[in-house]
């Protein structure tokens, strides 16, 4: 029997969160956390999380994972199991809304802040927008953020400032759009980023890479900011 | 008294995916006030699960392409019961929808002369079918939903669009004249619920996979808004239809996209035998995917099954090298890996055909205008209610979807949706308002389950119900067995209907929203069974063993189902071309 604890709390019941255990029988099995979560739910309906894919390309599972952000949907417990235990909580340093469910207002705030969007305003052609494969290549590694939250959550800065810092995830967003040879944006879009915050708060902690669950590099994105925000003051 | 608030719109979308949110930046462009009601976070809806590619002959792999063949290749993959009015406006607005799309801004893979790079698909032909195979699939590597649900929720926030987020769509509100004026919706957060009042009403709430045990969908497809028509006695058409997906991972159900047979991949038995080659010596493992599932099947049954159980296929990869890979495959050397515990580097996958698709739906125009049946069977305008998406029935897939043809039938039916509403705002529409009794009529689904004392648990329910359509409706079908899967479901009805909600608390409470589901569940299972079995024929992904050949005589039409009496009837398939005279039905091989 596999021990898991997990952080509850309804706001209509409970004055303060608490750990609650449970034992689960996995049969020896390396599932999911998220095969867990679900196995629970069946037993205990008040049990509470977000989950929608469960193949890790949704972006609503993510939590934290004995210590550690993670999908629930692609973290098997070989991964996440210390010795018999698996503690899940919420992403940390947002407001929980209830059980494992975060609000996540404040993220999609730093988001939407970053103008996530193309912005050309040449004419369209006919046909698409000519780039080649290398300036294709480029968004690589950018583009494939879920928004799940996990780096930004992780982020020292961002649990200090999460109203002013944009925070790893929508600062690769930031750069998406930098990068990509067809937006012509590029100094609005660093005039928008250019204060002591928005950026400059990241001071290369690097949790952001590490917990990434599509192996995303939001700090080597900053840096190309960064290295944009001077070369455009000089 | 319906003692609940109201807010009001020109439009409202349930359903935040690729159609709901292409119809929503219509309708936002053009300053009516709109909102999409979608009950979760828009890119977490389950378009981001589309893997390779949105077929459209743009004419980047081969200059010469033309529409009318990606034409053609739909309505034979359809086994002919697809619209051939529909199909020519998808085939034909589809290019301008692309390029939309790309100017957007979405990061489409790229050819050497910087266009959008296009890769061979099943079902796919040059010339109407004398050309050999075509490479008309655009994607974005192997995670073109991703790409494509991401550019339409920035394109959204660029045009402001209202998003009613984790807001969960009940029933519909009819007025005295049958007409639709919104829906009755959850705030799940805060448990409120609100009727939110619309003079147009659009419904992209997806399929409904989740009706069986094995699927490709995400826990969310739950089939909200087929339930919810079919409680307000709106007919569903072609519900029998449902596309089992060749290649789900074996076990765990996630897709491995079609794009893998694309570039090169095969499928082979436990000789290590291409079978497909029997099958079908032309396509290959590029036939119809009705095909190539069914063809899978028989390997298994006949003891050419993989693994210790034999009762799965392998997907080869490896041959075609880790570069490849790497740049055209990404996304599935990850889910393989963690899914499958193989690498496709070195291996192949084990793969098993899934519940992926549900053809039909919600009958609509090419407007996305609802349709019902009068009792003279002709086509009448349901006022207010729209679908699109895999939701509707509009119908472009007919018996067998193409695949990359969900892509391209969610974008450009979600604009032509939100462009004839717009036409139809701006000359005004004028719908009596609801009464309280019209509103208290669409919560009494919702105040059914939150009354609810001593029944038994959603979640015991619903895999009771899904182990039900898994053995008696799947890929092969037979009438006996048919009725007994109904007798199972009629057993099962109250049961559903008498699902306990224990925990009856406000704050996002999920196994509310979970017993709600519940009952678009089993509405969804039941028009699917009883079509199933009413359907006396083979036709696309309908394959029955006691009426193995394509009835044309008889069936060469849409089934409707009517959910207050049960039954089935039947509608004429457009055959009126604008551009051409119509394809007429012929002998479907590969």
């Amino acid at each position: 029997m596999l021990n898991v604890s997990i952080y509850r709390y309804n706001p209509e019941v409970d004055s303060e969160p608490y750990m609650q255990d449970f034992q689960v029988d996995t049969q020896g099995k390396d599932v999911m956390v998220l095969d867990v979560l679900e196995k629970l739910k069946t037993e205990d309906p008040t049990l509470t999380f977000r989950r929608s894919c469960r193949e890790g390309v949704c972006g609503s599972d993510g939590v934290n994972i004995s210590g550690k952000n993670g999908l629930a949907c692609i973290t098997p417990l070989s991964e996440a199991v210390k010795g018999n235990k698996l503690v899940i909580r919420p992403l940390p340093g947002l407001p929980v809304i209830r059980d494992l469910v975060i609000d996540m207002s404040q993220f999609y705030a730093q988001y939407e802040k970053i103008q996530p969007y193309m912005i050309n305003n040449n004419p369209a052609p006919a046909i698409e927008r000519l780039q080649s494969p290398e300036e294709r290549a480029k968004l690589d590694g950018l583009y494939e953020c879920i928004l799940c939250a996990c780096c930004s959550t992780a982020c020292p800065s961002f649990w200090w400032n999460p109203d002013k810092f944009i925070g790893p995830s929508g600062l690769l967003q930031a750069y998406r759009f930098l990068a990509d040879s067809r937006d012509t944006a590029t100094e609005e879009r660093l005039a928008n980023l250019d204060d002591p915050f928005s950026v400059f708060r990241c001071h290369g902690i690097m949790n952001c890479v590490q917990v990434c669950p599509k192996g995303l590099n939001p700090t080597k994105a900053i840096g190309h900011i960064r290295s944009m925000l001077i070369r455009s003051a000089t | 008294m319906a003692n609940i608030r109201t807010m009001s719109f020109d439009a409202v979308i349930v359903g935040g995916g690729g159609s709901g949110m292409r119809a929503a930046l219509q309708l936002a462009q053009s300053g009516y006030k709109t909102a999409v009601i979608t009950k979760v976070f828009p890119t977490r809806s389950h378009t981001v699960s589309a893997q390779g590619g949105i077929t459209c002959a743009i004419a980047s792999d081969d200059p010469n392409d033309q529409w009318q063949w990606h034409m053609y290749d739909t309505i034979k993959g359809s086994d002919y019961i697809g619209d051939q009015e529909a199909i020519e406006y998808m085939c034909q607005t589809g290019p301008e929808a692309i390029f939309e799309l790309e100017h957007m801004g979405l990061p489409f893979s790229r050819t050497e002369e910087g266009r959008i790079y296009q890769r061979p698909f099943g079902g796919q032909s040059k010339d109407f079918g004398n050309g050999g195979q075509a490479a008309r699939t655009c994607a974005a590597a192997d995670r073109t939903g991703h790409a494509l649900l991401h550019t339409l929720y920035q394109g959204n926030l660029k045009n402001e669009t209202t998003f009613l987020n984790e807001w969960y769509a009940v029933d519909i509100v009819k007025n005295e004249d049958n007409a639709v004026v919104g829906v009755v919706a959850i705030n799940i957060e805060t448990g409120e619920t609100v009727y939110v009042k619309s003079k147009a009403t659009v419904f992209a709430t997806g399929g409904a996979g989740r009706i069986y045990a094995s699927t490709t969908n995400a826990h969310i497809c739950t089939g909200d808004g087929v339930g919810m028509a079919l409680r307000a006695g709106f007919p569903v058409q072609d519900i029998e239809m449902w596309q089992f997906h060749p290649t789900g991972i074996h076990g765990a159900g996630t897709l491995v996209t079609e794009g893998c047979r694309g570039e090169g991949g095969y499928l082979i038995n436990k000789d290590g035998e291409r079978f497909m080659e029997r099958y079908a010596p032309n396509a290959k493992d590029l036939a119809g995917r009705d095909v190539v599932a069914r063809s899978m099947v028989l390997e298994i049954l006949e003891g050419r099954g993989c693994g210790p159980d034999g009762d799965h296929v392998y997907l080869k990869l490896d041959h075609l090298g880790e570069e490849t890979l790497n740049a055209k495959l990404p996304g599935i050397l990850e889910l393989s890996r963690t899914f499958a515990h193989a690498d496709p580097v070195v291996e192949p996958i084990p793969v098993v055909p899934t519940c992926h698709y549900m053809m039909g739906g919600i009958p609509t125009n090419v407007d996305g205008q609802a349709l019902t049946i009068d009792k003279d069977g002709n086509d009448q305008v349901i006022e207010g209610f729209y679908a699109c998406g895999e939701a509707a029935c509009v119908s472009v897939h007919g018996a067998n979807r193409l695949g990359g043809n969900s892509l391209l039938d969610l974008v450009v039916f979600g604009r032509a949706s939100g462009m004839f509403i717009e036409k139809q705002l701006r000359e005004g529409i004028n719908l009596k308002d609801a009464s309280e009794g019209d509103i208290e009529r669409a919560m009494e689904g919702l105040n059914r389950i939150n009354n609810s004392e001593g029944g038994e648990k959603a979640s015991v329910l619903r895999a009771e119900l899904q182990t039900i359509m898994q053995n008696y409706f799947g890929v092969f079908r037979r009438g006996d067995f048919m009725k007994e899967g109904i007798e199972k479901l009629n057993a099962l009805r109250p049961r559903i209907e008498n699902v306990v909600l224990e925990d009856k608390s406000d704050t996002f409470n999920t196994a509310r929203i979970e017993a709600l589901e519940l009952q678009n569940l089993f509405a969804t299972a039941e028009a699917t069974a009883i079509a199933a079995e009413g359907r006396t024929e083979s036709r696309g992904a309908h394959a029955r063993e006691d009426f193995q050949e394509r009835d044309d005589e008889n069936w060469l039409c849409h089934s409707v189902y009517f959910p207050e009496s049960k039954t089935l009837g039947k509608r004429g398939v457009n055959f009126t071309l604008k551009t051409r005279e119509a394809f007429e039905p012929k002998i479907r091989t590969y």
